[in-house]
């Protein structure tokens, strides 16, 4: 199967126009074959994560609901996710027989998710603990340990994780590449298609360039097709679950955050009775 | 690019000898069957090298495929019945006499000797850089030409485009719409009858096909119902040249009138958009009233409301107006205001 769907522009050059659609099959088994691979793992290997025990003090400090998500990182994640399943509905089901007006829906969803990035951006740049969301020194070393100690090499226990667990953080890696890649170059794209909000200009780079625009929106979007599974599935597996709470209540209850997160490197605040707002900055 | 060439690409030629036969032809090899019916468009698209199909099924062996049939409620036409011969059969020029002038107006008698109605209302859309094999929207690319500040578009939509600015060119589907038409499709499935207006596609929901046809559908006939026959009708084509020539624009109405006001009417267009157009919006304003200028004029207002033109076409805005007011009133009582 060919990668890229290849056409001849109108001085016969050979140019790309977008990608091979059988890619789309090729990302859902991908993001079957991840689920299947990890439900395995984890029933099989269970691993052990932890290193030291937490001290009584330190658990003694730490609130009933440990908050985790503001109202506007909460809002912003299901805006976001909403643009995301109407971007990947109107992209993907005409592609497999369902037709309808796709286009117009599907720029808009566009747009709904351009604005709501951008604001995360600024938010979470101005307002959040930016760094929170990047693998660190500490996040390299245990994920060594953790490797060493899977083969059953001698290593010490990986501490407890952060705000963020490193698969997160390299997850919201690879989404914010995938999602910066459909937005820059659909922003692009609606130079050429109708709409109220820019005059077409097709002409604006040359068709190889544009082919090149339309083949990297194809990857970066059919990449989404398995990017959201796997994030659907981490969502619904049932020790994964408190953190989907989170994503809707704001907070976690504290046995999970002793268990799971090492308030040495998450420092939790003293739990205010009002709100939550600003959770996000800890 | 296209270049015609001396002969057809290679492919494999199969003639079935009955309708069913033909279904099944068609079902067995999928997308890589090209189903021949005159063979006016499709040898277009082969001499041009564009369309390079594995399987070409030509129909012109399927005799139960042809020929007018009266029934009891209306005509049958087969899908490979001529043009000429729908011109010139008794029954449809004494009761349904807009379609025999519509086919009547198809391209030069040679054409009509040969090309079907099947084929008429299944051709695809006219627009020089889709037919001339330039990767559009159309052909599966990620642009339009003809939709470009220097893009020649004289001859493409004022209504429907969305990125495809193709019009649909067949002279017969506006009389088969104004006349009610159903069109029967058999596949593996069963038979499926659908409404005229209903069998056509527009870019929006799939800009690679025009209509709904999928591999494996085969046309069989088109049903007209006994509903406007001996109507009042009208027929227009306005086109560069009088013989062998597209429409820049057609117009059909079917209409019952009660006294001089309108009962029941029936409007459609066609090379305005990338389907047919069907001016629901019109029948409904003008139902109940009478069939004068001034409803002429309304209804033509009416029908160029949203019309959109590109750099070049903006003369069929008026022609439309004016060309639906006639389908109301005629040519004498309307007259053309530009």
């Amino acid at each position: 199967m060919d990668f890229i769907t290849w056409a001849t522009s109108p001085w016969g050059q050979s140019v790309p126009a977008h990608i091979a659609w059988g890619l789309m099959w090729v990302a859902v088994i991908a993001g079957f074959f991840f689920m299947v691979a990890h439900a395995i793992y984890v029933a099989v290997v269970t691993p052990r994560r932890v290193a030291e025990k937490i001290s009584q003090a330190e658990a003694a400090a730490v609130p009933e609901r440990v908050p985790r998500h503001s109202l506007a990182a909460r809002l912003f994640h299901w805006i976001m996710a909403v643009s995301m399943f109407a971007l990947l509905i109107t992209a993907f089901l005409p592609k497999v027989g369902v037709e309808f007006n796709w286009v117009l829906y599907h720029w808009i969803a566009g747009l709904l998710l351009t604005v709501s990035v951008i604001f995360h951006i600024a938010h979470s740049s101005f307002f959040l603990d930016f760094w929170s969301i990047w693998p660190d020194r500490q996040d390299v070393r245990d994920s060594v340990n953790r490797v060493l100690r899977f083969f059953g090499k001698p290593a010490p226990p990986p501490k407890r994780f952060a705000k963020y667990p490193l698969e997160n953080k390299l997850y919201h890696g690879v989404i914010m590449i995938a999602g910066l890649a459909v937005i820059v170059t659909g922003l692009f794209m609606m130079k050429r298609v109708p709409s109220i909000l820019t005059p077409r200009n097709p002409y604006l780079f040359s068709d190889f360039t544009w082919g090149m625009i339309y083949v990297l929106h194809g990857l970066a979007g059919v990449s989404f097709i398995a990017l959201i599974m796997v994030h659907v599935y981490m969502g619904i597996r049932p020790e994964k679950l408190p953190i989907t709470k989170s994503m809707i209540l704001g907070w976690m209850n504290r046995d999970f955050y002793l268990e799971e997160h090492d308030p040495q490197r998450w420092a939790v605040k003293p739990e205010k009775k009002r709100s939550y707002a600003g959770s996000d900055a800890d | 690019m296209a270049v015609i060439r001396d002969v057809m690409p290679a492919f494999e030629l199969l003639q079935p000898g009955s309708a069913a036969d033909a279904q099944r032809l068609l079902e067995q090899n999928g997308e890589a069957a090209w189903v021949m019916a005159g063979g006016m468009d499709s040898f277009d698209w082969l001499k041009d090298r564009i369309k390079k199909p594995r399987v070409l099924v030509d129909l012109s062996g399927v005799d139960e495929l042809r020929g007018v049939r009266v029934t009891s409620d209306g005509v049958e036409i087969g899908a490979m019945t001529t043009l000429t011969e729908i011109a010139n059969h008794a029954e449809i020029k004494k009761n349904y006499g807009v379609l025999a002038e519509a086919v009547s107006l198809v391209a030069s008698p040679q054409i009509r000797n040969q090309g079907t109605l099947g084929g008429n209302v299944s051709q695809d859309v006219r627009c020089w850089y889709y037919r001339g094999g330039w990767p559009c929207y159309r052909a599966g690319g990620n642009i339009c030409y003809a939709d470009t500040p220097v893009g020649r578009n004289r001859e493409h939509a004022i209504f429907g485009g969305d990125r495809c600015i193709a019009v649909h060119p067949s002279d017969s589907v506006p009389a088969l719409i104004a006349l009610d038409a159903k069109f029967v499709v058999q596949s593996a499935k069963g038979e499926r009858v659908i409404d005229a207006e209903d069998f056509y596609i527009g870019p929006q929901d799939d800009i690679t096909h025009i209509n709904i046809l999928k591999p494996g559908d085969l046309l069989t006939a088109i049903r007209i119902p006994a509903t406007f026959a001996g109507a009042r009708f009208y027929f227009e084509k306005v086109r560069d040249r009088n013989v062998w020539d597209f429409p820049l624009m057609n117009v059909a109405s079917a209409m019952k009138l009660s006294g001089n006001n309108i009962d029941q009417i029936r409007i459609a267009v066609n090379a305005v958009s990338p389907r047919p157009m069907r001016l629901k919006n019109v029948e409904d304003a003008v139902r109940g009233k009478p069939a004068t200028p001034e409803t002429g004029e309304m209804a033509g207002k009416l029908a160029i409301e949203g019309a959109k033109p590109l750099q070049f076409n903006a003369y069929k805005i008026p022609l439309m107006r004016n060309l639906v007011k006639r389908s109301i009133t005629g040519v004498r009582e309307a007259t053309w205001t530009s």
